[in-house]
């Protein structure tokens, strides 16, 4: 008894010690703050008679519905990006790489303003491929991820065989990436059905979503109950595509024998350019609302002017903003720092905890892994709106009333960060062969050594790599930050929402100039990061 | 590798020194007092930092949504306030306010130099700090190009030469979409306003989700230079609009406007009440009512505060605003709303 529950014990007492952090931050600023205000909802009642309407329903359906329309379509447009960065060696790669990230980061009121000029009355069409034009990026990195060290010999093998070539990619290339696309598919369908501005803007309020009319009825309607049953809907909706990402995932575990993109990369040829032209073709539909939005910030009614950026470094006409432009860009900057510090704590601590209790014996242990990779993962799945009212409803509890403290805003934006994190660090991790470890033990390595000298180096690249996404999306989050941000300290999202809703030219010019500095900033710090992780990215 | 590390290492660091996490700053002295506000409030710095100046006390702003999203932010903390004063809740959402107990009572000395006019309790738990008029506003440079009259009136805009010429907002998602909308059952009445609205529809009226929309992409007045020349904004709105000539290119219809009304309190609870009355005071005096239609698009409640030189001729108060009592909006305005939304098939 006692020699089978010693080494059990040890273990588990570090497993514990490592699941304090992830999990305590999940239950403090987000189960407690989302529980709190569904039980606000539950109080009053009639949360099942709201669940029995088919109006909830409908909106379900809705949902659902146009998140997978958008993510096919990114899925089709994506797989031509993934395939030019990851196996076309050509000029200007490296460019493509950091613009299909822009769209990701632009701010959803200016993407739904620049859609809704495109076709004025697009209905639900509009939205689907808005909620596409956001998410290219992640299909196009995620695979080109896999992509670019995916050892291509099995496939020069088919092709000397008498395959043609689509033959060959259908029957070996497709097979090998279907993780990668399908765990990137999940995650678009979760970005695409909880989004929130562009349904909003270019749905007007005829095409509605489970996350619009949660916003509805909680911000403007106080109907808490409603907002209840709707967010019980959506957790469950989401829940379903985790489970369906996380099935897609375990497949990914076959070990697939990896090459560097060196190796694979080359000029495409004959009917290879076809995808090349479809990539590029799909850069240039990406590229069409950016260059829209440009144009937009340096047209007036009497013709081109500067204004608009000159603009930057004021605080707006007639002190719309509280500080300049500029300084709402060093306010970006930073919270976004400090989220993806926490997030990268957190998440890199998630993911070593998550591969730590796979691996250990006992399916106890695997399922309390299954069940927290899903916990973490549902914050992207719950409305902004419920995490912010929530937290306004709860912190006032802990030390120091942190509902007026600065560091709300990185601590909800980490919340939306973590889950990238850990999908891209996580499966890094888990491929390093334990044996390696156990080796170096063995010639008498100490745990930190072992550490320092095979987990750090190995996971490196992906850590960075995670780093520079989670980046990028703190610098976009607009839903929780608008909700949290003080007007002393706004970000460059939440300060361009108030200059476009104020009227005069030069208000309008000045937050189209702030998208363009939102991008500039984007594109440098993808640039940066793309430099440090040097071609190795996770599931992104 | 090691050259990389050192890299990372030293990005990391300069950008965690340049983080808040280390600094706090919160100026929650004993001397602050966080105002709770909507996110269009904007007051110039030297103007708080003259109220400073005079009192000692700092002025916390924290902005939570619009109109309605800071009343039910107020309702569902009014445990543990999130500040000390509060403004922004408008006529349409006083009474919520007021019935969920927010606000502590407080007359200011400030009050009787106009405010008074706006009262919505004898308890004088809010008072008023500006009003403004949302009216249909036109694109007259299109109006006179087309050689079409101007239209004048709510029984105008369903008149056949102004079909497919108007844009709304949803009352359900828009707050000068919902003050429309209260402005047409103010004239109609209950029994008729949605006889109103289906001539409306059937005269081709566009609803957009928010005012962004309608106002910059859908209204011909606006630099979107969109289709439609008659779009539902402020009667402050043409004040923006003005050309290099001088001349403002948009006109609010003086006969369609609604009155929304913006009160400011002190939030019952908070420790600071003494202070928070002082910031009643100062949102009241001549000083900061002087800075609201330049900073906020809004007309002062004070009498006798001087309206910004272009305001004069482009837009003027509205003389004769329609308005809806507090308490009989916020028993109406869900069903309305629902009603609006089934009519017009949204």
């Amino acid at each position: 008894m006692a020699l089978l529950a010693r080494p059990v014990s040890r273990t588990g007492l570090g497993l514990a010690a490592l699941a304090v952090l992830p999990l305590g931050f999940l239950v403090v600023f987000f189960a407690w703050p989302v529980g709190a205000i569904l039980r606000l909802g539950f109080v009053d009642g009639g949360v099942l008679g709201a669940l029995a309407e088919g109006e909830t329903w409908r909106l379900a359906w809705f949902t659902v519905a146009q998140a997978a329309g958008s993510t096919a379509i990114a899925v089709v447009a994506g797989l031509p990006v993934a395939y030019l960065l990851a196996r076309v060696r050509l000029p200007g790669i490296p460019v493509v790489r950091t613009l299909v990230l822009v769209p990701f980061v632009l701010p959803t009121v200016v993407v739904g303003l620049a859609f809704r000029a495109l076709w004025t009355d697009g209905g639900w069409l509009s939205i689907v491929l808005a909620n596409a034009f956001f998410n290219v990026a992640v299909v196009g990195r995620t695979v080109a991820g896999l992509w670019a060290v995916l050892d291509s010999r099995a496939e020069d093998a088919a092709r000397a065989l008498g395959a043609s070539r689509w033959r060959a990619f259908r029957s070996v290339t497709l097979p090998a990436l279907m993780p990668a696309i399908t765990s990137a598919a999940a995650v678009v369908f979760l970005f695409c059905a909880t989004s929130f501005g562009v349904v909003l803007i270019l749905g007007g309020a005829r095409y509605r979503t489970l996350e619009t009319e949660i916003y509805l009825r909680t911000e403007n309607l106080l109907d808490l109950t409603g907002a209840a049953a709707l967010s019980l809907v959506q957790i469950a909706a989401v829940l379903a595509a985790l489970v369906l990402g996380a099935a897609a995932r375990r497949r990914r575990e076959s070990a697939l024998r990896l090459r560097s993109r060196r190796e694979t990369a080359r000029r495409p040829a004959g009917g290879e350019w076809a995808v090349v032209g479809a990539a590029v073709a799909v850069l240039g539909l990406l590229l069409t609302p950016i260059a829209a939005l440009l144009v937009r910030s340096l047209s007036t009614a009497d013709g081109w002017s500067l204004a608009g950026y000159r603009a930057l470094s004021s605080t707006g006409n007639d002190g719309t903003l509280q500080v300049s432009g500029w300084e709402a860009a060093m306010n970006s900057l930073r919270t976004a720092t400090d989220a993806t510090v926490l997030a990268m704590i957190i998440g890199v601590s998630a993911s070593v905890l998550l591969v730590a209790l796979r691996r250990s014996p006992g399916r106890l242990a695997r399922g309390v892994g299954e069940s927290m990779d899903a916990a973490l993962m549902l914050p992207l799945g719950v409305s902004a709106v419920t995490v912010g009212f929530g937290y306004l409803v709860t912190l006032d509890a802990l030390p120091g009333d942190l509902r007026r403290s600065p560091l709300l805003v990185p601590l909800a934006q980490a919340l939306v960060v973590i889950p990238l994190v850990i999908r891209t660090v996580l499966p890094v991790v888990r491929s390093i062969d334990d044996r390696l470890r156990q080796a170096a033990a063995t010639l008498g390595a100490s745990p930190a050594r072992v550490w320092r000298e095979i987990d750090v180096p190995l996971t490196f690249r992906a850590v960075v790599a995670a780093a520079g996404f989670g980046y990028v999306v703190a610098l976009g989050e607009f839903g929780a930050t608008s909700f949290l941000a003080r007007p002393q300290t706004p970000t460059l999202p939440v300060a361009i929402a108030a200059l476009i809703a104020r009227p005069g030219q030069l208000n309008n010019q000045m937050a189209y100039a702030a998208c363009a500095l939102l991008m500039l900033v984007t594109a440098a710090a993808v640039i940066v990061i793309d430099r440090l992780a040097s071609g190795r990215v996770g599931e992104f | 590798m090691s050259i990389r590390t050192g890299v990372l290492v030293g990005l990391v660091a300069a950008l965690t020194a340049g983080c808040s996490l280390a600094g706090n700053d919160t100026h929650d002295g004993p001397s602050t007092v966080t105002l709770v506000t909507h996110d269009s409030f904007a007051a110039p710095q030297q103007v708080l930092d003259a109220f400073k100046q005079q009192t000692g006390i700092t002025i916390n702003v924290v902005k939570k949504g619009d109109a309605g999203a800071l009343t039910n932010a107020l309702v569902l903390t009014k445990a543990n306030p999130i500040g000390d004063a509060a403004y922004g809740v408008d006529s349409t959402f006083a009474s919520r306010a007021l019935s969920e107990g927010v606000f502590a009572p407080y007359t200011s000395p400030e009050a009787d130099r106009g405010p008074q006019r706006y009262a919505v309790d004898s308890e004088h738990r809010l008072s008023a700090v500006d009003v403004g008029d949302v009216c249909v506003n036109i694109d007259t440079t299109w109006f006179a190009a087309h050689g079409v009259p101007e239209p004048e009136t709510y029984d105008d805009l369903v008149k056949p030469e102004y079909k497919d010429l108007a844009v709304v907002e949803n009352p359900a998602t828009s707050s000068p979409g919902l003050a429309f909308l209260l402005g047409t059952i103010a004239r109609y009445g209950e029994q008729n306003w949605q006889n109103y609205w289906t001539r409306l529809k059937d005269n081709g009226v566009r609803t957009a989700a928010g005012w962004e929309e309608a106002y910059s992409q859908d209204f011909s007045g606006s630099s979107g230079k969109g289709p439609r020349p008659i779009v539902v904004s402020y009667a402050s709105s043409p004040a923006a609009e003005i050309g290099d000539d001088g001349k403002p290119r948009t006109k609010a219809l003086l006969d369609t406007c609604y009155r929304q009304v913006e009160y400011a309190g002190v939030l019952a609870g908070s420790p600071n009440a003494d202070k928070a009355q002082k910031v009643i005071d100062f949102l009241l005096s001549q000083q900061f009512q002087a800075t609201v239609a330049d900073n906020m698009y809004v007309y002062p409640a004070r009498e006798g505060v001087a309206l910004p030189h272009t305001w004069t001729t482009a837009a003027p108060l509205p003389p004769n605003p329609a308005s809806l009592p507090a308490d009989a909006v916020q028993a109406g305005r869900e069903r309305w709303i629902e009603q609006w939304r089934s009519l017009l098939g949204q």
